[in-house]
């Protein structure tokens, strides 16, 4: 039976960690996300599942902790906010270098520096194109609603440990603070068996399991990278999760996730009112991100506006995604700001002039 | 239906907690419901504001800058929001603390002195209870049984004994609430 409950979206992710059966969360405080780490101690899952809640010295030692976790193929997740996930990029490379899953959460505030702890989307580079050195990626999910907060942790789980790569929660602040109507799943037991690849002590009749990111051998390191690249064009293939709403007829789309596709919503319906054909897509996974889907509706739509709360960062994406075919352009608050419905239908229709002109 | 309301004052009136008491009402009649509370620098400035949405539907934004309901209760909601209301929509305030009355000629605006009624009663701490019983004397989206079973779900186990005391509190704010403007 799912139970029912109004949370915050932080709250939401913690107790979907517990029932996800995770075996640990290591992380470190910082708003707006502190909440997840408050509602784990508050909420004691060594008692209920035996899960393991610890608060680390610092996010350096939450990610290795985390590194240290995940290669004993434990369910290990950790969460931060954009400082605090900088600085957890040096291990999310090991990870994926180690082929280790993990879940991380980045409840986005605004940069660069520390910024502000009100929301913001401009981490997207970071999440979506590895973040720290190397060629890797991370499989990144990003929900728009608490429901959607509490429902990715049991998915970031089950991807990570299909694919053995890290997978990323990135959301904000303003789906981090806010409450909704979430329904809970049941209480999932902890793994009791083990992949074949952890590290849980060698037995007589097996080779031993090394976790490691270094090979000195270039041709090995080369071969390790083709490997890991496969997994990368094995999820786009497989992996892609976007929403399409009202774009049967659009001849204008807006595209955006998390927030920003909520507000999104309703600048559709309001510009619907006015007498606009617009839709919206909504990317669920943004790597891979949805290029098939945008490439389609590049043959369809007039243009497209990625509505972000950055400067524009998927709207790179976009425009790789349709390669030329379609103008797109970009609308989007900084700093903390959200952009109103009514100023994004303002942005959409000011497009709209400048495609007829030209 | 979809009721958009902001709820505005100073940190302390009780103003995301009857947020929170109205989202929990929405629930126990299954309507959908989203709380998105002001934080950080704003709170930490003082004032608190939180945007509850009430709907049968779906809901797409709940970040939004117009309002059908604007429940004020300091100075600088009014002047921060007073213009956000939709029109035709309603403006509520409690008249202590505020210099300058509400100006629109297009909205319906209500009064309901929940600071002097609160000074009254047994528990100073009813003063949101009471404005949002004047709330609901004008918009019953929500049943009174439905609130107290809200109240049931959003405070502590411990608290439950203050249920009759918020009940009589709710049911006072729907006597003194009055209309200063109707359109």
């Amino acid at each position: 039976m799912k139970e029912l409950k109004l949370m915050k979206g932080n709250e939401a992710i913690a107790e979907a960690a517990i029932r996800a059966g995770a075996d640990a969360y290591f992380g470190y405080p910082i708003t707006p996300q502190s909440e997840i780490l408050e509602y784990l101690m508050l909420e004691r899952p060594y008692e209920r599942t035996g899960m393991i809640v610890l608060q680390a010295e610092s996010e350096v030692a939450a990610i290795n902790m985390v590194y240290g976790g995940a290669g004993c193929g434990r369910k290990v997740i950790t969460s931060s906010s954009s400082p605090g996930i900088s600085l957890k990029q040096e291990g999310l490379s090991y990870m994926a270098g180690a082929e280790l899953p993990c879940l991380v959460v980045n409840v986005v505030r605004g940069g660069p520096g520390l910024g502000t702890i009100q929301p913001s989307q401009s981490d997207y580079f970071q999440a979506v194109k590895g973040g720290g050195h190397g060629d890797y990626r991370l499989i990144v999910l990003a929900p728009q609603s608490v429901q959607e907060m509490a429902d990715f942790v049991g998915l970031g789980f089950d991807l990570a440990f299909k694919y053995r790569n890290p997978a990323m929660i990135l959301t904000d602040g303003a789906l981090g603070q806010m409450m909704e109507k979430v329904w809970l799943d049941e209480q999932k037991p902890r793994l009791k068996d083990f992949p074949s690849w952890a590290t849980t002590g060698k037995s007589a009749d097996r080779e031993r399991n090394i976790i490691t990111s270094l090979d000195l051998d270039p041709l090995k390191q080369e071969k390790h990278n083709f490997n890991i690249q496969a997994k990368y064009k094995k999820m786009k293939e497989d992996e892609v999760r976007f929403e399409m709403i009202e774009c049967d007829d659009a001849e204008y789309i807006f595209v955006a996730y998390g927030t920003s596709a909520r507000i999104c919503q309703k600048s559709v319906q309001l510009a619907r009112e006015r007498g606009i054909k617009a839709g919206l897509l909504r990317p669920i996974t943004l790597f891979p991100f949805p290029e098939k889907p945008l490439k389609e509706l590049g043959r369809q739509v007039k243009g497209m506006l990625a509505v972000e709360m950055s400067t524009g960062q998927m709207v790179e994406d976009v425009m790789l995604a349709v390669n030329g075919r379609v103008g797109v352009e970009h609308f989007g608050r900084m700093g903390g700001v959200i952009p109103s419905p009514d100023e994004i239908v303002v942005a959409l229709e000011n497009m709209i002039k400048k495609i007829s002109k030209s | 239906m979809t009721e958009e309301i902001i709820i505005a004052g100073f940190g302390g009136q009780g103003v995301l907690s009857m947020g929170k008491i109205l989202a929990y009402s929405g629930i126990m009649q299954e309507q959908e419901v989203s709380w998105m509370p002001s934080y950080g620098p704003e709170m930490r400035g003082g004032t608190a504001n939180v945007t509850v949405i009430l709907s049968d539907e779906r809901i797409s934004s709940p970040i939004i800058n117009k309002f059908d309901t604007a429940i004020i209760l300091n100075q600088q909601s009014m002047d921060k929001f007073e213009n956000s209301v939709k029109p035709g929509g309603m403006l509520i305030y409690d008249g202590n603390g505020i210099s300058r009355h509400p100006e629109r000629k297009d909205i319906n605006i209500y009064r309901v002195d929940a600071a002097e009624e609160a000074a009254k009663m047994e528990s100073a701490r009813t003063f949101n209870m009471i404005v949002l019983g004047g709330y609901l004397k004008i918009k019953p989206l929500v049943k009174l049984e439905n609130v107290i079973k809200g109240l049931a779900e959003s405070l502590p186990e411990r608290h439950h004994s203050l249920i009759p005391v918020n009940e009589k509190a709710i049911l006072r704010g729907m006597d003194i609430i009055r209309p200063v403007k109707e359109l």
